[in-house]
């Protein structure tokens, strides 16, 4: 297992319209096996900051470590699941588990143990030889994570996955990924808009602002768990949504402040 | 991409699996059908394309059998079925189109092989964009029939002319369209391979070519159309042999019937290579998600 570190990372992307800084010295430390949810309106950078993480893009400055290790591109130590399915529709669902297996080379009898027991685990019994189109959306994204566990990464890194879910499935998602979690600990970023879902599934949410990205606050939720989606009504569910809402638009009034000011 | 929202009405009348089932006031029929991408039941397909090559001979009956137009000019469509049966009967027309299915083969197989590479080499990596595209997207300008006289003092009038003329007609935009097949590929899904551990190797072999093959099976499809276009061309302006000779000898003896035989052929073939193109990609690519088409 291991820990997840951004140290003094930024990204300054050049467009049509000169320079942007999409990211400005972020440092953060994700503890071995924590859940980390990276929260904040758009153009906060929070996307941009996972994929510096999963090595898909190199930062302006700074570094990423995992397990103090420096991060040198992508690899199948970090699993990434983004918010489109991006399954292979061309691969069944037991394929589509078994390709980053069958990259490193594991023969195809434990893959095949691999792939069917992750299938059980993930709800998708009899689908196994189904293609992604036959899938509904909320199961493209659970052959996705097992896609991505298959690798067995210390490190998971999650692009608002349920982005595109409808709120039911939605919630049966996050429930899903939480029980799943309790089994399989291990270190997970997750960038999601969603303040309760960020509440709901994290150890720790971490409160970016944008224009430069920047790290606002991060805060511990203090929630035993296991919690279930009823405990969206008490009474710390809604301070810590009022704490984070407020963090999270603390800066436009700011802005406009100095604007006008 | 996503199917959330989608319409739950199949024409099986069952949604995707563990998706939710809307239920909607069921539109009356005409409205259904004049809904933009609803499928249609599959006997009213097969009707209507009865029905659309029952029109066009209905009009050619009326205009020919009325008298409205001269059989000089037009000539009734049990004339032309006539002639028709004649030619293969009687002069041998088998062999002008086998000739002729022949030089199609060769020249488009020819194009084919050299465009799915170079085309998904310009659609994947810059490099060979940038050096191949410029010269392609030129010559693609070019008529392929300007070359015909050039390739008749190159090849004469046999069969390298023709499939010159071809391979000229075909290849260069057969193989921007696959360029565009493979730049089309989302660049989400390599990134994501990439996660998994693949190598660049992996995810251009792996990943990215059998993502184009869907397309590019498409894009053979039309372009097997360009080459019977362009062959009938050569053929009419030199050729001893094939469809377009045959057209171009009934031209000189004033046999309207026969010229429009030979142009019947001509559909004829091409449906047939149309259908087996579409036959292929649904044997190929069950997996593809698409309307019915």
């Amino acid at each position: 297992m291991s820990s997840l570190q951004a140290r003094h990372v930024s990204m300054t992307f050049q467009t049509r319209r000169g320079s942007l800084q999409a990211l400005d010295d972020v440092t953060l430390e994700i503890p071995d096996a924590h859940f980390t949810c990276l929260v904040g309106a758009s153009g906060c950078g929070k996307s941009t900051l996972l994929n510096i993480m999963a090595g898909l893009i190199e930062p302006s400055a700074g570094e990423v470590l995992v397990d103090g290790r420096a991060v040198d591109g992508p690899g199948a130590d970090r699993g990434m699941v983004f918010q489109s399915y991006t399954l292979y529709p061309w691969m069944t669902v037991r394929r589509n588990i078994e390709f980053g297996p069958k990259l490193k080379g594991v023969g195809r009898a434990e893959r095949g143990d691999m792939a069917r027991s992750l299938i059980e685990e993930m709800g998708l019994t009899g689908f196994a030889d189904s293609y992604p189109k036959e899938l509904s959306g909320g199961m493209k994204q659970r052959v996705a994570i097992a896609r991505a566990l298959a690798n067995d990464p210390q490190v998971l890194l999650m692009d608002e996955p349920f982005g595109a879910l409808d709120a039911l499935t939605r919630t049966g998602a996050q429930r899903f990924l939480t029980e799943l979690w309790e089994r399989h600990r291990r270190t997970i970023a997750f960038v999601t808009h969603d303040i309760d879902e960020a509440i709901l599934l994290a150890d720790t949410v971490c409160v970016m602002s944008p224009r430069p990205g920047r790290i606002r606050e991060i805060l511990e939720i203090d929630i035993a768990r296991p919690r279930s989606f009823k405990e969206r009504e008490s009474a710390r569910f809604v301070e810590l949504r009022h704490r984070l809402l407020e963090l999270i638009f603390e800066h436009e009034r700011v802005g406009s402040a100095e604007r006008s000011g | 991409m996503s199917g959330a929202g989608a319409d739950p009405v199949t024409p099986s009348g069952h949604g995707p699996p563990g998706g939710a089932v809307v239920t909607r006031r069921r539109p009356s029929r005409s409205r259904r059908y004049l809904t933009p991408k609803r499928a249609i039941p599959r006997t009213l397909v097969v009707a209507l394309g009865v029905l659309s090559f029952a029109v066009l001979i209905g009009m050619w009956a009326v205009l020919s059998y009325g008298g409205f137009i001269s059989s000089y000019f037009l000539p009734k469509p049990t004339t032309v079925a006539h002639s028709e049966y004649l030619l293969f009967k009687d002069d041998g027309f088998l062999s002008d189109v086998w000739a002729s299915g022949f030089r199609i083969m060769a020249g488009f197989l020819l194009a084919a092989l050299i465009a799915v590479p170079v085309g998904i080499a310009i659609g994947s990596f810059r490099i060979a964009q940038a050096f191949l595209e410029p010269p392609i997207a030129a010559i693609r300008y070019m008529p392929a029939s300007a070359f015909i006289p050039l390739f008749i003092i190159w090849f004469g009038i046999a069969n390298g002319e023709k499939i010159a003329v071809i391979f000229m007609g075909v290849f260069f935009p057969l193989t921007l369209m696959i360029a565009d097949v493979s730049a089309n590929v989302p660049a989400e899904l390599l990134d994501m391979s990439y996660t998994l551990g693949a190598r660049r190797r992996h995810v251009f072999l792996q990943v990215l070519v059998p993502a184009c093959w869907p397309g590019v099976v498409d894009s053979l499809r039309i372009g097997v159309g360009w080459a019977w276009t362009y062959l009938i061309v050569a053929e009419l302006v030199a050729a001893d042999t094939g469809i377009g000779h045959v057209i171009l000898q009934a031209n000189r003896f004033l046999q309207t019937d026969v010229i429009i035989a030979g142009i019947v052929t001509i559909g004829a073939l091409g449906l047939i290579t149309d259908g087996v193109f579409r036959w292929l990609y649904r044997v190929l690519f069950p997996y593809v998600e698409r309307v019915e088409r």
